[in-house]
C-alpha cells in the first residue's frame, strides 16, 4: 500500500504527513508513507486545497487535517 | 433619529472600539500599578496591553463568524462558478468570490494551478488571487474597530478595483501563455473530473469555524504580538517628528517608501493593524498607512517566490508591478481626499 500526503510545506501538510505516520503505525499494515512537495505531481492529482491525502493513487481528502482515527477508516475504506 | 444614532455609536464604541477596554487598561496601569501618565512607558504600555487584549478578542469573535460563512464556500465551487466565464464580469465575480472563499497562503499554489488546468483565463485567476489575502470578511469589521467604517468601506473598494483593473489589464495583455510548461501540459489533458466535495452539516459548520479560530490563532498571534510590540514602540519611543518626516504628508515620497517596506514582509492584516494604528496616531496619512497595509498583505517575500515557480517571469513583473503601482496610486488618492475620512 501507498500512502501519499501533498503539500507545500505548510504547517498543517506536516501535521498530516505525522498523522498518517502514526495510523499506519496503529493499523500495522505494510505501508510507505511518502510526502510530496513536488507542484507538478500536485497539479496531477488535481487538487485545490493542500494538504492531501492519498491513498492508493486515489485522493481520500483534501483541505483539512483529519483526525488519526479518521485517517484509519480512510485506509482502511480504500 | 438622533437617538437611533447615539445608540449605534455606544454600540460600536463598546463592541468595536472597545473604549471600556482602553479606559481599564488606563486605570490598571495608572491607578493601579501606579505609572506616571507623563512618561513614555505609560503609553507604550497601555498601547501594547489595550491593543492585544482587543485585537485577540476581536480575532476570535470575527474569524468565528466569517469561517462560518466561508464554510459555504470553497474553491472547487469558486471554480464551477467561474467555469467559462470572460471578460470584465468575470474579473468582478472572481475579486468577489476571493474575497469570501476560504484561503491560506499555502494554497494559492495549487488553486492557481488547478483553475488554470480547468481553463480558467488567468487575467480571472489573478482578480482572485489578488482580493484573497486583501480583502476578507474579517479584516473589513477590524478596519470598522480600530478606524471607522467609511474608512473599511474605501479600503474594501479599492481592494477590489485593484483586483478587477488587475486581472482585466493581465487579461487584456494576453497572459494566458505565460504559465509553467507542465500546468500547459496539464491543460491540454482535460482530466479535470472534479473531486467529490463533502458537503457539511450545521455542526460541522460550526466546529469548522472553531477550529479555524484555533487554527489561525495559532498561526499569527506571533505576528500579532510583533505587529503591537512595534506599534507599541512607535506610539511611545519614535518621536512624531521623525516619524511625519518621513511618512507625512509634506514628504513626497511618503506613500512610495510605505509600500516598498511592505511588499517583502509577511503577516496578514491582523499583524499590520496595531502599526496602522500608531502610524494614524502619529498623524501619518490615511493614504500611506492603508498603502502599507495593502503592501503587506497583498505581497510578500515568500509568496512571491512560490508564484514564480508556476508563472513565467513577464506575467510575475506585470502581476507584481500592477499591485504594487495600484496600491501606490490609491495611497496618494486617498492621502488627498482624506478630508472625507474623518
Amino acid at each position: 500500500m501507498e500512502i501519499k500526503v501533498l503539500g507545500s510545506g505548510c504547517s498543517n501538510c506536516k501535521r498530516l504527513y505525522e498523522y498518517a505516520k502514526q495510523a499506519v503505525d496503529e493499523l500495522s499494515i505494510e505501508a510507505n508513507v511518502i510526502y510530496v512537495t513536488d507542484m507538478v505531481e500536485i497539479a496531477k492529482a488535481n487538487l485545490l486545497r493542500t494538504p492531501g491525502l492519498m491513498v492508493d493513487a486515489k485522493v481520500v481528502s483534501y483541505g483539512r487535517v483529519p483526525s488519526v482515527d479518521e485517517i484509519k477508516e480512510l485506509i482502511k475504506q480504500a | 433619529m438622533q437617538l437611533i444614532r447615539d445608540f449605534f455609536n455606544l454600540l460600536n464604541d463598546a463592541l468595536l472600539k472597545m473604549t471600556w477596554l482602553d479606559a481599564l487598561v488606563k486605570w490598571f496601569f495608572g491607578d493601579i500599578i501606579g505609572i506616571s501618565e507623563e512618561s513614555l512607558a505609560y503609553s507604550s504600555l497601555t498601547f501594547f496591553v489595550y491593543d492585544v487584549i482587543k485585537i485577540f478578542i476581536l480575532l476570535g469573535v470575527l474569524i468565528f463568524i466569517s469561517s462560518y460563512i466561508q464554510s459555504y464556500f470553497s474553491p472547487e465551487k469558486t471554480r464551477r462558478l467561474l467555469k467559462g466565464k470572460s471578460g470584465i464580469g468575470a474579473n468582478t465575480l472572481g475579486a468577489l468570490l476571493g474575497t469570501v472563499t476560504p484561503f491560506c497562503s499555502c494554497s494559492s499554489i495549487p488553486i492557481f494551478i488547478g483553475f488554470t488546468k480547468a481553463g480558467l483565463p488567468v487575467g480571472v485567476t489573478f482578480s482572485f488571487l489578488i482580493s484573497s489575502p486583501l480583502v476578507d470578511l474579517a479584516s473589513i469589521l477590524l478596519l470598522a474597530s480600530i478606524f471607522n467604517w467609511k474608512i473599511a468601506l474605501a479600503y474594501v473598494i479599492v481592494g477590489l478595483v485593484i483586483a478587477i483593473i488587475g486581472g482585466s489589464i493581465i487579461s487584456f495583455f494576453k497572459m494566458d501563455d505565460q504559465v509553467a510548461d507542465f500546468i500547459k501540459e496539464e491543460r491540454k489533458k482535460q482530466s479535470n473530473q472534479d473531486l467529490n466535495e463533502y458537503v457539511m452539516t450545521k455542526k460541522e459548520r460550526i466546529q469548522y469555524a472553531f477550529e479555524q479560530v484555533k487554527e489561525i490563532f495559532n498561526r499569527v498571534w506571533i505576528y500579532i504580538l510583533i505587529g503591537v510590540g512595534i506599534g507599541a514602540f512607535i506610539h511611545g519611543f519614535i518621536p512624531q517628528e521623525f516619524v511625519l518626516t518621513v511618512l507625512g504628508d509634506n514628504n513626497p515620497f511618503s506613500v512610495l517608501i510605505a509600500t516598498l517596506v511592505g511588499v517583502p514582509m509577511y503577516a496578514d492584516i491582523f499583524g499590520t493593524l496595531p502599526i496602522a494604528e500608531a502610524l494614524i496616531l502619529k498623524g501619518v496619512g490615511i493614504g500611506t498607512v492603508l498603502a502599507f497595509m495593502m503592501a503587506v498583505t497583498a505581497l510578500s517575500l515568500p509568496s512571491l517566490i512560490m508564484i514564480k515557480k508556476v508563472i513565467k517571469p513577464r506575467l510575475f513583473f506585470l502581476f507584481t508591478g500592477i499591485v504594487i503601482t495600484g496600491i501606490i496610486m490609491m495611497g496618494y488618492v486617498f492621502n488627498l481626499i482624506s478630508y472625507l475620512f474623518t
